[in-house]
């Protein structure tokens, strides 16, 4: 018994690359589950009655049900019963926040290490992948409405996915010549590995979802254009995606760049094989990143694989307040990544081309708590000192793209240019058009993003089925 | 895949012409627009502003400089072949308006994208003087063109080969001194769009320029295009990528145009010599 009870304690970790092996490659840092450690792992689940788990997810993932289904073998019934609630799992059970949602939840976690249900996830999606059949879910039969998603990120990509096995015709629009939106140009390689979003979306298109690349909506084409071509229904999905800089002296040297800058040429360019692709990117010695949220981690990785001396981060609050995942966080650390917390960088420093030297910072200490719930900091009079170096990517946040907005008057904006919608349902002001994902809520996760994708794609087959 | 339908070959084959299938581009654009190109799966994304757009035939015309890999790569593509990727429109179009007597002036390819806006500004009523130039003779491009587009073409080259032997800041500064000009709009390379700035400044002559940073997805997104104009920062892609030319900061444009000056010229030669031994 004592065995037992030992054996729920501990987790099976999941197997990665080492630190100072992977800190200079592309390749996915945890290498995945056998089907060993997946069964051990799914063994460690309780099967509560009141799945706390469940609550904690999103978009309602059938937790016990899938992870029983795994500790009986029985993979493809496990990842049937994730597709039926989460059309990206290998997406999410590598990218979603899960120690905050479902793991936060998990009753074995009270007294130990909770289940580790987004690697058991991301084993399914692996397994099927690699050993599956390649057999799709159900689809009803036509209804003969046409629906449009603006945006192949992962909300857009769950409206398409919900809309078309309920028997509508689904067509995708993407700005950019790939479809995947931040999960191509934002999510580096070696946390999801392109492929694995090219499966996804592979998956989606077998399914009978069309996906039209290098469509700017706003530009190519507007709403009430697609409207009028005969689409029933809308959903804009377009994220939120233009850079915050921070506004201080010297910001427009060359070797300053947002990091969607950054992570676009590195991602969905594929720029880190430069010359054997054609666009380039900076390569820094001495790299800061500022901000602690994801995307700083992964620029500040990613800028370590391209080869820099040192990588800092750089952000004003302390340990407590970096809005990253803790595991991102640990696996920069390991790889190198130094932080320099309470700083905040005050000017930046050129040379006489115009390139970047160095940047001036203050320390902070934390006073009372803000409107954002977090500590404010204060800045330490007389603490200015210099970093030395020779790319700084800003990762402080986005807001609200326009270009689509301020082609669509009648749908309305709130004052930070989000578009407003009904909490429940995702219905804008525009008749016939949803929208969800960062550019109602401002930049979140993949997972949130997913959950207003469900909830609009419900409400849109109720107007489409039943016209309310 | 976006068939190329037309290709010629302009200043000696170092400017070169394409007409693209693009129907639904094609539809949509308005003078001073722009596209973004990409020739192949590993290509770069290209931002340049389209020459003409037949939305009846649907399709649209770039025209550029052959000066890095893409460009070069670009120039290999043969009528039948295509880019893999074209994005557009992008950008606000050209503000174009009824106010008297305006001169347009190119330089370079800039010629290119002046020749709509020229001819735009004709059509609703304008007294129209074009100023073009280029380094010497055979780097002219669209001089009948031109002729046609405007009421008065005046031409400069910078070695006497053809027309007057000077900047195109001579010749402006001679219409200028005529005086009741209203407006003045100038695309060419960045250092000529600057002199003519500083030119049109002294005369309170209100001043458009086109602006072509480095940019990645012109939508907004990657801000690699910022420019400082009038103080504050402004993204070429959404909020330009026309300025009022007495705003633009030029010195800080031709800087941030230089930052990838080295990747790119090793990237050129290497793919030349692969070009070249084949």
């Amino acid at each position: 018994m004592a065995d037992k009870a030992e054996k729920r304690i501990s987790r099976i970790p999941m197997p990665e690359q080492d630190p100072k092996v992977r800190a200079r490659n592309f390749l996915e840092v945890p290498t995945g589950y056998t089907v060993k450690m997946a069964q051990e792992e799914a063994a460690r689940c309780l099967q509560c009655k009141k799945p706390g788990c469940v609550e904690g997810c999103p978009v309602g993932v059938d937790i016990p049900g899938f992870i029983d289904l795994i500790s009986r073998g029985d993979f493809t019934g496990a990842i049937r019963n994730l597709w039926s609630k989460n059309a990206l799992p290998a997406v999410c059970g590598r990218v979603c926040p899960q120690e905050i949602q479902c793991e936060g939840r998990c009753i074995v976690g009270k007294k130990g290490e909770p289940v580790a249900i987004g690697n058991l996830e991301r084993f399914c999606a692996d397994y099927e992948r690699e050993h599956g059949t390649g057999a799709l879910p159900p689809k009803q039969s036509p209804t003969g409405k046409k629906v449009a998603v603006i945006g192949s990120g992962p909300s857009g990509l769950t409206v398409a996915g919900d809309l078309i096995v309920k028997g509508h015709d689904v067509t995708i629009f993407e700005a950019f010549h790939k479809a995947g939106g931040v999960l191509i140009y934002g999510i580096p390689e070696f946390r999801l590995p392109k492929a694995i979003v090219a499966q996804e979306v592979n998956f989606l298109e077998r399914l009978g979802v069309k996906i039209e690349c290098n469509a700017v909506v706003g530009r190519t084409v507007s709403l009430d254009e697609l409207f009028e071509q005969g689409y029933d229904a809308i959903y804009v999905g377009v994220g939120a995606g233009l850079p915050r800089f921070m506004n201080i002296p010297g910001e427009n040297l060359v070797g300053i760049l947002s990091a969607n800058e950054y992570l676009t040429r590195a991602n969905l360019m594929k720029a880190y094989k430069f010359p054997d692709v054609d666009t380039p990117i900076p390569h820094g010695k001495n790299v800061v990143v500022l901000g602690a949220g994801n995307v700083a981690m992964d620029a500040a990785r990613t800028a370590m694989r391209l080869g820099a001396d040192s990588v800092k981060i750089v952000y004003r609050r302390s340990r407590d307040e970096m809005p990253a995942r803790k595991a991102e966080i640990h696996h920069a650390e390991e790889e190198g990544i130094e932080m320099f917390l309470l700083t905040n960088p005050t000017r930046y420093l050129g040379n006489d081309k115009g390139r970047l030297t160095g940047m001036e910072c203050l320390r902070m200490e934390l006073g009372e708590p803000d409107e954002s719930g977090r500590r404010r900091p204060v800045a330490v009079k007389g603490s200015e000192f210099t970093i030395d170096c020779d790319l700084c990517i800003v990762a402080v946040g986005s807001g609200a793209n326009p270009l689509l907005t301020s082609e669509t008057p009648d749908m309305k904006l709130n004052k930070w240019g989000y578009v407003i919608t009904d909490e429940k349902t995702g219905k804008t002001t525009k008749k016939g058009v949803w929208a969800g994902g960062d550019i109602v809520t401002g930049a979140a996760t993949v997972i949130l993003a997913m959950g207003a994708g469900r909830q609009a794609a419900d409400s849109m087959h109720d107007f489409l089925t039943l016209g309310w | 895949m976006f068939t190329i339908v037309r290709r010629e070959e302009l200043a000696g084959g170092t400017v070169i012409l394409n007409e693209i299938e693009a129907p639904q581009i094609a539809k949509k654009a308005r003078p001073g627009q722009f596209v973004i190109l990409k020739a192949n799966e590993d290509g770069e994304r290209i931002p340049l502003t389209m020459a003409e757009t037949d939305p009846d035939k649907g399709t649209i015309t770039i025209i550029y400089m052959v000066v890095g890999k893409s460009t070069a790569l670009f120039r290999d593509l043969q009528v039948g072949d295509g880019y893999q990727d074209v994005i557009g429109p992008l950008g606000k179009a050209t503000h174009l308006e009824k106010v008297g007597k305006v001169v347009c002036v190119g330089g370079g390819t800039g010629v290119a994208v002046l020749h709509p806006i020229t001819r735009a500004l004709k059509e609703i009523g304008n007294d129209v003087t074009c100023i073009i130039g280029a380094r010497t003779k055979d780097l002219l491009i669209l001089e009948e063109q031109m002729k046609n587009a405007s009421h008065d073409l005046r031409i400069c080259t910078d070695d006497g080969s053809y027309g007057h032997h000077g900047f195109v800041t001579d010749v402006l500064k001679e219409v200028l001194n005529q005086g009741d000009i209203k407006q003045v709009v100038a695309i060419g390379p960045v250092p000529m769009m600057k002199a003519v700035s500083a030119l049109t400044k002294q005369y309170e002559v209100p001043t458009l320029v086109s602006l072509n940073p480095i940019m990645v997805d012109g939508t907004g997104m990657c801000g690699g295009c910022r420019v400082t104009v009038g103080g504050a920062t402004k993204f070429a892609c959404v909020d330009g990528p026309e300025f009022d030319g007495h705003q633009v900061d030029y010195d800080e444009l031709i800087m941030r145009l230089r930052a990838y000056q080295e990747d790119e010229k090793k990237c050129h030669e290497e793919y030349c010599t692969i070009r070249d031994a084949r």
